[in-house]
């Protein structure tokens, strides 16, 4: 094998690719079989599993800014499946399963890497809701277990364990608990679906939505109109406004969720760590940058600024975890507009209008679903509206006949 | 730190007051639908602009109503829930409800 390196190195064949990953932006055709809104990861992943498992090419994904810069650029990349209930459970997985096989499917390195996710217990009832949690994941095939003090010190022998009055009690491992390149991610995708015939128009932001009747049939964008037979919207923070330009609502608040970045230091941290008593949770990237996340802003807002306030109480608990840290800088911080539902479960299939899906709802924890998101929303398209199973429980009208899919616990601050 | 008009206490910090969500009206639930009230639990204004909010000042208990552009962030007027709401609301259950 080095050998052959070698040869290549050599070559004048070296084989990098000369062709643009991402093929440059086209004019805008009149019509599309589909077109996506948002070029996010679950845009994007919707179109390639359409393009590749459907057959279906004649797709143009819109978006207003660029390829993977909304959430999918901001997220602090957290991928597990120990939800708490069995819905959550049975989808968050199957999007684990995905992400496992992710870069061979791409032929390309999303940089995935399974070192497990520890969230910590500093009550009574946190522990008890751990061994719930620990149960509903074992049985659907997670690998996931209640730990000690002990247990917890050998993982991570740089955790404080008694930080801020709040001794650890427990743990809940979650060994499938991983951690891959967001970016990557989204170019994986936006790379076969476009070398599949999709067409990505970035900069072209959809103004409203064109119906007859109930039916839609086409958008208006700052580039002109096109007609289509399908629409899917990914948009993420812009989702509950999007929808309005369709003519129904979404039972959604748009709140800002923060994080930063430290400057890179030597590996000392292999596990993912999240406090839900500290609203904090810390990783090491493999560039060996720290990433602290925490809690969303105590208001809504349909804004990206972020506050010296939730930083200094983030950064605060965050050294309570990890004191050394205290000595780290600060490389970037910033913030992401989350549309938050009330059960901390997403919405997912189809709306009031015919032919208009929605993957919405997303809130602080869509990152690690998304490969599952492309997954069900092509089959859901490609069908012609048949619900998939594994996205049935997450339907909008669950809010009408108050069937939420509570994952609260499970989902604050551990994105 | 950013401050917020109480219209009790007057000028204090942003981290005194809790958020309450929208003030939205409420259908009456004794005659309303599942599906009204339903809606009612979970839907606000979902647009871009300001908005009339419930807020608590959490050191003395007081809630409020706050104008708030939900985009700028400013708040462009506070002040107490008597300008908007002059009677109780009864919740006792009726005697028809089942
Ligand atoms: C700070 C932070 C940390 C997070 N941490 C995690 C985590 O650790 N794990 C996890 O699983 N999730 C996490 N999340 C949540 C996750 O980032 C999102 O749920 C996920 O990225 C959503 O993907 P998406 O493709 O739907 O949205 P996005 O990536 O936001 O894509 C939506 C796109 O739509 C575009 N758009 C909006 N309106 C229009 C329009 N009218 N026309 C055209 N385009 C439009 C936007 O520009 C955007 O690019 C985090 C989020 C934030 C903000």
């Amino acid at each position: 094998m080095p050998f052959a390196l070698l040869k290549f190195g050599l070559n004048d064949d070296y084989p990098y690719e000369r062709e643009p990953d991402i093929p440059a932006p086209r004019d805008l055709k009149s019509h599309y079989d589909v077109v996506i809104i948002g070029g996010g990861g679950h845009g994007v992943a919707t179109a390639y599993y359409l393009a590749k498992y459907h057959g279906v090419t004649n797709v143009a994904i819109l978006e207003k800014a660029y390829l993977g810069g909304g959430n999918t650029a901001r997220n602090t990349a957290v991928i597990r499946s120990n939800y708490l209930t069995p819905e959550g459970v049975k989808f968050y997985s199957a999007s684990v399963k995905r992400y496992e096989q992710l870069s061979n499917e791409f032929d390309f390195n999303i940089m995935y890497s399974q070192r497990g996710q520890l969230t910590l217990a500093h009550t009574d009832a946190t522990v008890r809701a751990f061994r719930q949690r620990a149960e509903v994941n074992k049985h659907f095939g997670g690998r996931t277990e209640l730990i000690d003090r002990q247990a917890i010190a050998e993982l991570v022998p740089t955790l404080n364990l008694d930080p801020a009055d709040l001794p650890v009690l427990a743990g809940l491992w979650h060994r499938d608990g991983a951690t891959a390149r967001h970016d990557a991610v989204a170019w994986g995708y936006a790379k076969g679906a476009t070398q599949r015939g999709v067409e990505l128009h970035q900069l072209t932001e959809v103004t409203d939505i064109l119906k007859e009747g109930n039916k839609v049939t086409g958008v208006v964008t700052n580039r002109g109109r096109i007609q289509c037979n399908s629409v899917v919207q990914a948009v993420a923070g812009h989702s509950a406004l999007l929808a309005r330009k369709a003519g129904f609502e979404l039972p959604l608040v748009a709140y800002p969720l923060q994080a930063m970045v430290t400057q890179p230091v030597k590996p000392f941290l292999n596990p993912l760590v999240s406090s839900s008593a500290l609203h904090c949770y810390v990783q090491q990237t493999s560039r060996g940058e720290i990433v602290i996340g925490g809690g969303s802003d105590p208001y809504p807002l349909y804004s990206s600024r972020s506050s010296l306030e939730l930083k200094e109480s983030l950064i605060a608990h965050a050294i309570e975890m990890f004191p050394f840290m205290s000595e780290m800088r600060l490389l970037r911080q910033w913030a992401g507009i989350t549309d938050m539902t009330t059960d901390y479960s997403p919405i997912m299939g189809l709306s009031p209008v015919e032919n208009y899906y929605i993957d919405a709802g997303w809130g602080t924890w869509g990152f690690k679903a998304t490969p599952i998101c492309g997954w069900t929303m092509a089959e859901l398209v490609a069908s012609g509206g048949r619900v998939p199973e594994l996205i049935q429980p997450f339907a909008l009208e669950r809010f009408s006949h108050f069937r939420q899919v509570n994952e609260m616990g499970a989902t604050a601050a551990s994105h | 730190m950013k401050r917020m008009q109480c219209p009790l206490n007057g000028l204090r910090n942003i981290s005194e007051f809790v958020y309450g969500g929208q003030v939205t009206t409420m259908p009456n639930p004794a005659t309303c639908t599942d599906k009204q009230w339903a809606h009612y639990v979970f839907y606000e204004d979902n647009d871009i602009g300001v908005m009339r909010e419930w807020w608590l000042h959490a050191p003395s208990g007081y809630w409020f109503i706050a104008e708030r552009h939900n985009a700028s962030d400013e708040i462009v007027r506070t002040y107490d829930a008597s300008e908007c709401f002059s009677s109780r609301v009864d919740f006792s259950a009726s005697e028809t409800a089942s």
